[in-house]
C-alpha cells in the first residue's frame, strides 16, 4: 500500500492525479467547513447580491438569485461522490458475481447470461439511464438505480472474459480434483486473480458514474432543485451564455477536475498492476 | 458461401435476437411503471369513461405477454403507434428528426477516426517523449468532461470569443433547401447551392467536435497501447533488420494489427455517441432526435420512448456489424478461413 503510494507519486500526473482525488474528496467531507456561505446549499435568495462576476467573497461568482457558486459546488461533490461510491457498491458485486457464473460455468447459464447482458450493452448508456429515470420521479434514489441498472453490465462483462480465460488454468483444475464447490472456486480461487483489475476499472468508473449522473441531471433527468448538482447547475447557466459565463464555466470545469483525477489515477493503477486495456 | 458472408449472417441474426431483447426490456420498464398511460395522455381532465374508451384501444386492459404481441404485430409492420406528445405516427417522429442526429454522429464518428488514429500512431512511434507526454494527457482530457462540457467551453471560445462559428442550429435561415434525405450536407449539394453546403458544415463543426473529443480519446490510447504492443514482437525487429524504413514499418506493419481492437471500440464509442448527441443537441439548439426524445421521457409518452430507444439501439447494432464485417476484412485469419468462425 505504502509502495504503490510511492510509485504514485513518483510519476508526475499520477501524484497530479491523487492531489486532485484528495482535494475533491476533502472538498466534499469539509464542506460545512470550507463553504463561505453554507447555507446556500439550499433554496436561499440573495436578490442583492445576485448574478455577480467571479470576486471576493464570491470566488465563482453568484448565480441569479445570489447564492455563492464556490459553497454550491463544494455541496455538489458531496452529492456526485457519495453517488458515485453507491452505484459502484450495487453494481461491482452484481456484475461481477454473474460474470464469474457464466465465465466458469460455461454451458447454458453462459449462453442465457451473456445474451441478458449483450441487451443492456446494446442500448447507449445514458439512453437506458434516461429512459428509466424519464419513468421514474427524478429524485436521488431513482437516479442511483438508473445508473445502477447501466452500469453492472460492464462488470459481468470484463469478469467473463477474465474468468473463461481462468477455466482452463492449472490451479483451477487442481481445485476441482481435490472437490472444492463451485462457489469457492469462482470466489476464493478464479476472483483473487480478476481484482487488479476490477480495482483499475472501479477507480476509473467513480469518475464516469459522477459524469453520468451530470449528464442525466444537465437534461433535467436527475437530481432536481435546489439540491446543487453540478449537472444542473451547467443546464441552467447555459441559458445565460456568453454574459454570465462563470455559471456555466465552473460547475463544468468541477467536473472536469473530478473525472480527470480518477482517470489520471485509473491509468497510473491500470501500469503498476499491470492490467491490459 | 464465403466465410465473410457467413460471418455477417451469424452477425444479423444475433443482433436481430438481442433487438427482441431490447424491445421485450424497454417495453417491460415502460409497462411496469406506476401510472397510467391514458390517463397521462388525456390529462386530468378527461372523463373515467374517456381513459377507459382509451385504455381499451392500447390493449392496456390485456396480460403483459398479450400486450406485447400486439406490439410486435405493429412491429412488424413498421408501426410504432402514435405519440401522445405530438398526436403523430412514432415512425413519423423518428424520421423527421433522426437524419440531423446521424448527420451529427457521423461526422463526430469520422472526426474520431481521422484524428484519434493519427494521434496514437504518432504517440507509439515517439513513445515516451515529449509528444507521447502530450497525446496522453489530452487524451485523459478528452475523456473527462461530459460533452455538453467540451459543448459549453467550445461554444464560448470559438463561436462568443473568436466568433468563427456560429452558435445554434443546423443552417442560417436565409437558406431554403428542399429535404429530401435530411441529411442537410447531402441536401445542399444535391441542390448545387455551395454556400448553403459550406453554411451547413460551419455549423456542424462545433457539436461534432464536442461530440467526438471523448472518442478521440480513447481511439488514440487504446491505439497507442496496441501499437506499442505489436512494436515489441519480432517480426517488427526483423523488418527493421532488413533497413526497411521506420514509416513503412509503421504504417505496414504495426498499425494494422493494432487496427483491429481499435475497431471494436470504436464501435462501442458510437453507442456512446449516440447517447451523448442528445447532450451536445442540447446546448447546441440542435433540432435532432434529442430535443424529442427529452419532451417524450419528460411527458412520459411510452410509444415514443419505446420507439426512439429501439431505433437508436437498432442504428448501434447496424454500426457494430459494419464494425465486425471492417474486422474479418482486415484480418487474413477470419478472411482466408474456410472454418466456421
Amino acid at each position: 500500500m505504502t509502495r504503490t503510494l510511492a510509485i504514485l507519486l513518483r510519476n508526475p500526473l499520477s501524484a497530479l492525479g491523487v492531489l486532485l482525488i484528495t482535494l475533491v474528496v476533502l472538498a466534499a467531507v469539509f464542506a460545512d467547513v470550507i463553504a463561505p456561505f453554507p447555507d446556500h446549499r439550499g433554496a436561499v435568495v440573495d436578490f442583492a447580491n445576485f448574478n455577480k462576476a467571479p470576486g471576493w467573497p464570491y470566488l465563482f461568482g453568484t448565480d441569479l438569485v445570489g447564492r455563492d457558486l464556490f459553497s454550491r459546488i463544494l455541496y455538489a461533490y458531496r452529492i456526485s461522490l457519495f453517488l458515485g461510491v453507491v452505484v459502484l457498491a450495487v453494481a461491482v458485486p452484481v456484475g461481477v458475481t454473474i460474470g464469474l457464473a457464466a465465465g466458469y460455468l460455461g454451458g447454458w447459464t453462459e449462453s442465457i447470461l451473456m445474451r441478458v447482458t449483450d441487451v443492456f450493452l446494446s442500448i447507449p448508456p445514458l439512453v437506458l439511464a434516461m429512459s428509466i429515470m424519464g419513468l421514474l420521479e427524478p429524485t436521488l434514489f431513482n437516479g442511483m438505480l438508473a445508473v445502477t441498472a447501466m452500469w453492472w453490465p460492464w462488470y459481468t462483462r470484463l469478469v467473463y472474459n477474465l474468468a473463461r480465460g481462468e477455466r482452463e488454468e492449472g490451479y483451477v483444475l487442481a481445485a476441482e480434483v481435490i472437490g472444492s464447490s463451485r462457489l469457492h472456486i469462482m470466489f476464493r480461487e478464479i476472483l483473487p486473480n480478476c481484482v487488479p483489475a476490477i480495482l483499475t476499472k472501479m477507480t476509473l468508473d467513480l469518475g464516469f458514474v459522477i459524469l453520468i449522473a451530470s449528464s442525466l441531471s444537465f437534461l433535467g433527468l436527475g437530481v432536481q432543485p435546489p439540491t446543487p448538482d453540478l449537472g444542473s447547475m451547467v443546464a441552467e447557466g447555459a441559458k445565460y451564455l456568453p454574459d454570465s459565463w462563470w455559471l456555466t464555466v465552473f460547475p463544468g470545469l468541477a467536473i472536469l477536475v473530478a473525472v480527470f483525477g480518477f482517470n489520471l489515477l485509473g491509468d497510473a493503477l491500470r501500469e503498476i498492476l499491470g492490467v491490459d486495456e | 458461401m464465403s466465410s465473410v458472408t457467413r460471418l455477417i449472417l451469424k452477425r444479423l441474426g444475433i443482433s436481430l435476437i438481442v433487438l427482441i431483447g431490447v424491445s421485450m426490456l424497454i417495453f417491460t420498464i415502460a409497462r411496469i411503471i406506476p401510472g397510467d398511460p391514458a390517463r397521462i395522455a388525456l390529462g386530468p381532465s378527461a372523463s373515467p369513461e374517456q381513459v377507459e374508451v382509451l385504455r381499451e384501444k392500447l390493449h392496456l386492459n390485456e396480460p403483459l405477454p398479450l400486450q406485447y404481441g400486439y406490439f410486435l404485430a405493429d412491429l412488424a409492420r413498421g408501426d410504432l403507434g402514435v405519440s401522445l406528445y405530438t398526436n403523430r405516427p412514432v415512425t413519423a417522429d423518428i424520421a423527421q428528426f433522426l437524419p440531423a442526429t446521424l448527420e451529427l454522429v457521423l461526422l463526430a464518428g469520422t472526426m474520431m477516426i481521422l484524428i484519434g488514429l493519427p494521434l496514437g500512431i504518432l504517440s507509439a512511434r515517439y513513445r515516451n517523449s515529449w509528444i507521447d507526454g502530450t497525446v496522453r494527457v489530452i487524451s485523459i482530457l478528452g475523456v473527462s468532461a461530459p460533452s455538453f462540457v467540451w459543448a459549453v467551453i467550445l461554444m464560448l471560445l470559438f463561436a462568443y470569443f473568436l466568433p468563427l462559428f456560429p452558435v445554434a442550429g443546423r443552417i442560417s435561415d436565409s437558406y431554403a433547401i428542399p429535404s429530401v434525405t435530411g441529411f442537410l450536407l447531402v441536401d445542399t449539394l444535391a441542390a448545387g447551392n455551395i454556400a448553403a453546403f459550406a453554411n451547413a458544415l460551419s455549423h456542424l463543426v462545433l457539436p461534432a467536435f464536442a461530440l467526438a473529443l471523448s472518442g478521440i480519446g480513447q481511439a488514440a490510447r487504446l491505439t497507442r497501447a496496441n501499437m506499442v504492443e505489436t512494436y515489441g514482437r519480432p517480426y517488427i525487429e526483423m523488418a527493421r533488420s532488413y533497413g526497411f524504413p521506420e514509416r513503412k514499418i509503421a504504417r505496414r506493419y504495426a498499425f494494422r494489427p493494432s487496427l483491429i481492437p481499435s475497431l471494436t471500440i470504436i464501435g462501442l464509442d458510437f453507442a456512446a455517441m449516440l447517447g451523448n448527441a442528445f447532450l451536445v443537441e442540447a446546448v447546441f439548439a440542435w433540432p435532432g432526435l434529442s430535443r424529442y426524445g427529452v419532451a417524450v421521457i419528460l411527458r412520459k409518452d411510452l410509444n415514443a420512448i419505446v420507439g426512439t430507444v429501439l431505433v437508436i439501439s437498432a442504428m448501434f447494432l447496424i454500426v457494430n456489424i459494419i464494425v465486425d464485417i471492417l474486422i474479418a476484412i482486415i484480418n487474413p485469419r477470419i478472411r482466408l478461413s474456410q472454418r466456421s468462425t
